[in-house]
């Protein structure tokens, strides 16, 4: 084996990984004191790995455990730059709160490490220990702040469900192991291409219920409310963007690559969760009255999109899912930075009424929410319409007719729980003043504000040729 | 594959005796014993007080990030026993590389360790 | 052959009745002390089918270590057992119905292994005269380095985790610090003073 090409290919995630060693012995050596260099230095090995990811060779490495294709490049890219912006926005917060710790950037160095090991799977072992990588790390981000009951309580569920979803996915993996005899993904395509029978489909069914609690796709998104709702305000900005992109990279993947010739009985299975998760993130999120909440659910109808696109199964519907995963992601890291940037009297603003006449106290944050919100509803011309515009028609030319207008009719008690949030911030009465905004939080939440409008356009021509590039290695039609 | 079993045949063995020696017990002292039960002699402290509250409390954490970070080396110290009863059977070039190899797993461990002691988790106070 | 078939039942049976114990028995103690035995037949069960390392490996890491721990915490913790079990009957159905799926699912599958065998065209990697442990000690640390190093990795997030989320260092704490202690020397511990009488040392 040559170890050298190897690790040139996996040089991203031998960067990540060196890079955390040596920020832990800085930490540990330097204590609390180093905490702001830490920081610095885990945001610099991030963008080091995406620069890395992005012009490093590409083939497999490691039998077929590691690969470095279009789709691997361009979702790394993606997650190590929101990894990064996750420290800019969580360490100061953190140093606000006086919990700064310097193993925030390492448990987000760590995570992002194990997102780069997703999308680069190539067979069911690095899936299965790519996922636990991230979500170990996540799960101790969730109850980061220890001494706050709610931040406990999320880290605990989100540590219990998602063991329990470790579980459905590894009986999956070794049922499909056990009928196709092989954990590679190309070896598995050939085993159910040559007819593994009926055993390989009930592993990929527990398969894909394990990846749709990873996912936070109804019926499988229990966690997803309470983890929101307790987790502290910047982590939850972090859990919500990258790893669900990378956990979508992953599904499809294991799916494209691993069972293409059972696209008919996944994309069922795909489509009956896309439908769930539309119904259940519209309906649920109509009750809301905490602003986490309602973006948890937000988020179970997004996956939702996501999925549909994947659903469709063809080299447009991934495209479309990668394209969409990207502007979520931008969008609502930069909602909940303004989320993050506002406090009253040292509190978190988190309920609906918070925020009543906040134009006329935070005109700033309050146009950044508007526009935020106005793209997650899917108004052009924000990135939100942008990226619905590119999953609906995926879905729609994968002959999905039927659900793409199933998520056109869900759009609409989305776009309500959205405009009540404008409602309240633009004409309720003020409901008192804010605390000084931090200005690393708000400066993320403008800037993501401005991508979804205007700088959006500009960067969909960048970002749909190289989307287009990176699906085509699902070597779908 | 019999012949591999029939390793385990002594240890089977020994579990069949433990479990028919431990049931013959608690039978002999079910059969043979005296028994003249009566309430008072049965009760928790026959004589004395009974108990005020509830024998559990709370623990420091402490015992339990010990505990934890026991199952941890515990684990890696699992992962040493192919390593160890497979390296000398290995042609000469594998054998080095499966040594390095498992030094690299050590170090990322030995870092983990290192910060584990600088950040004082293997003290007591 | 006929040795290793009653082995299999007793094992089986006593590993279903025991994991039938930790759901049902009162006292957590014996869920927990149940769930050892659980442990123990498991691994009995995987030396039948020649994992010996995989059976091994359960008594040292989950016999000694993580059922201990258990043990440890449902013995000392201060936790309100009766109010736990409060909702077993509610949540009956619905565990029920979970239960039966997964059965139906088991069932489904184990006729489709029974129909064409599982991994029948994989062929064992060992042969007979090299160990289990041996088998897996060939490939863990070469082709599957990359897992391998992963796993570190996991260790550690693990390591790390638990310190962020349980260390507490609470201040004003007297430490025994051995390299002041044995770094200690005459010149620094030990003052000669010639005292007049009548005067004292001041300090």
């Amino acid at each position: 084996m040559d170890l050298t090409s190897a690790l040139q290919i996996a040089l991203p995630e031998v960067i990540l990984a060196l890079g955390t060693l040596v920020l832990i012995v800085v930490g540990a050596f330097g204590g609390e004191k180093s905490t702001g260099l830490v920081g610095l230095g885990a945001g610099a090995v991030l963008v080091e790995a995406a620069a890395a990811a992005c012009w490093g060779p590409m083939g497999q490495a490691f039998h077929g455990g590691f690969v470095a294709d279009a789709a691997a490049q361009f979702s790394k890219v993606a997650i190590y730059l929101m990894s990064a912006v996750a420290i800019a926005l969580g360490a100061p917060w953190l140093r606000r709160k006086r919990s700064a710790k310097f193993e925030y950037p390492l448990l987000v160095l760590l995570a992002a490490t194990g997102m780069g090991v997703m999308v680069s799977a190539g067979d069911l072992i690095s899936l299965y220990i790519g996922i636990e990588l991230q979500s170990l790390a996540l799960y101790v981000l969730a109850a980061f702040q220890r001494d706050d009951s709610r931040s406990s309580e999320a880290g605990l569920k989100y540590f219990v469900l998602g063991a329990l979803s470790s579980g459905l996915l590894l009986y999956g993996a070794s049922l499909i192991y056990g009928f196709a005899g092989s954990v590679r993904f190309a070896d598995i395509a050939a085993a159910v291409h040559a007819g593994a029978g009926q055993g390989v489909i009930f592993g990929l069914v527990f398969l894909i219920c394990g990846m749709a609690f990873k996912v936070s796709a109804a019926p499988f998104h229990m966690w997803t409310p309470d983890v929101y709702e307790g987790a502290p305000t910047p982590i939850v900005a972090f859990i919500t963007a990258a790893p669900k992109l990378a956990a979508m990279v992953l599904f499809a993947r294991a799916l494209a690559l691993g069972f293409p010739g059972a696209t008919g009985q996944w994309q069922q299975v795909i489509v009956v969760i896309a439908l769930i998760s539309m119904a259940v993130g519209a309906l649920a999120g109509l009750v809301q009255r905490n602003l986490k909440r309602l973006l948890a659910y937000s988020s179970i109808l997004n996956i939702g999109y996501a999925l549909m696109a994947m659903a469709a199964g063809t080299e447009g519907g991934m495209q479309a899912m990668l394209v969409f995963m990207v502007l979520y992601m931008i969008d609502v890291t930069g909602f909940f930075a303004c989320l993050t940037a506002l406090q009253r009297d040292g509190r978190p603003m988190e309920r609906l009424e918070d925020f009543a006449g906040l134009v006329r106290v935070r005109p700033g944050l309050a146009l950044a929410i508007t526009a935020l919100s106005l793209s997650l509803l899917g108004l052009p011309p924000f990135s939100g319409f942008w990226s619905k515009y590119y999953v609906f028609k995926a879905a729609i030319a994968g002959g999905l007719w039927p659900v793409a207008v199933f998520g056109l009719v869900a759009s609409v008690p989305a776009a309500f729980y959205y405009l009540r949030i404008l409602k309240t911030m633009w004409f309720d009465e003020p409901a008192g003043a804010t605390d000084r905004t931090p200005g690393d939080a708000s400066a993320i939440g403008m800037g993501a504000a401005l991508f979804s409008f205007p700088l959006v356009l500009p960067a969909l021509a960048a970002l749909d040729p190289l989307a287009t590039l990176a699906a085509r290695a699902f070597g779908l039609a | 594959m019999t012949a591999f079993l029939l390793q385990y045949l002594p240890i089977l063995i020994f579990l069949g005796v433990a479990a028919a020696l431990g049931v013959v017990f608690i039978l002999a002292a079910w059969v043979l014993a005296p028994k003249h039960p009566d309430p008072e002699k049965i009760s928790a402290y026959e004589c004395g007080f009974n108990a005020f509250e509830d024998a559990r409390m709370k623990f420091d954490v402490r015992f339990y990030l010990v505990s934890i970070l026991f199952i941890i080396f515990d684990l890696e110290a699992a992962f040493l026993f192919p390593w160890a009863t497979s390296l000398m059977h290995m042609p000469h070039g594998v054998a080095v590389f499966a040594f390095w190899s498992m030094m690299a797993f050590l170090f990322v461990l030995a870092v983990g360790f290192v910060y584990e002691w600088k950040k004082g988790a293997l003290e007591w106070e | 052959m006929g040795l290793q078939a009653i082995a299999f039942y007793v094992l089986a049976v006593v590993t279903v009745a025991s994991a039938f114990g930790v759901t049902t028995a009162r006292n957590p103690v014996h869920s927990v002390l149940f769930l050892i035995l659980t442990f123990f037949t498991a691994a009995g069960l995987f030396v039948l089918l020649g994992a010996e390392f995989l059976a091994m490996l359960l008594v040292v890491v989950y016999v000694g270590a993580v059922a201990v721990l258990f043990l440890f915490v449902v013995m000392m913790l201060d936790v309100d057992f009766a109010s736990l079990r409060a909702g077993f009957a509610r949540y009956l159905p619905i565990g029920g119905a979970v239960a039966v799926f997964l059965l139906i699912e088991m069932i489904l599958v184990s006729g489709a292994v029974a129909e064409r065998g599982a991994a029948a065209h994989v062929k064992p990697l060992s042969g007979e005269n090299i160990s289990n442990t041996e088998a897996i000690g060939r490939v863990l640390y070469t082709d599957y380095l990359y897992d391998f190093q992963i796993a570190g990795l996991v260790l550690l997030v693990a390591m790390i985790g638990a310190i962020v989320l349980t260390l507490k260092h609470r201040p004003g704490i007297k430490r025994q610090t051995v390299a002041d202690q044995t770094g200690r020397s005459v010149r620094g511990g030990l003052q000669v003073v010639q005292v007049k009488v009548g005067e004292g040392i001041a300090e």
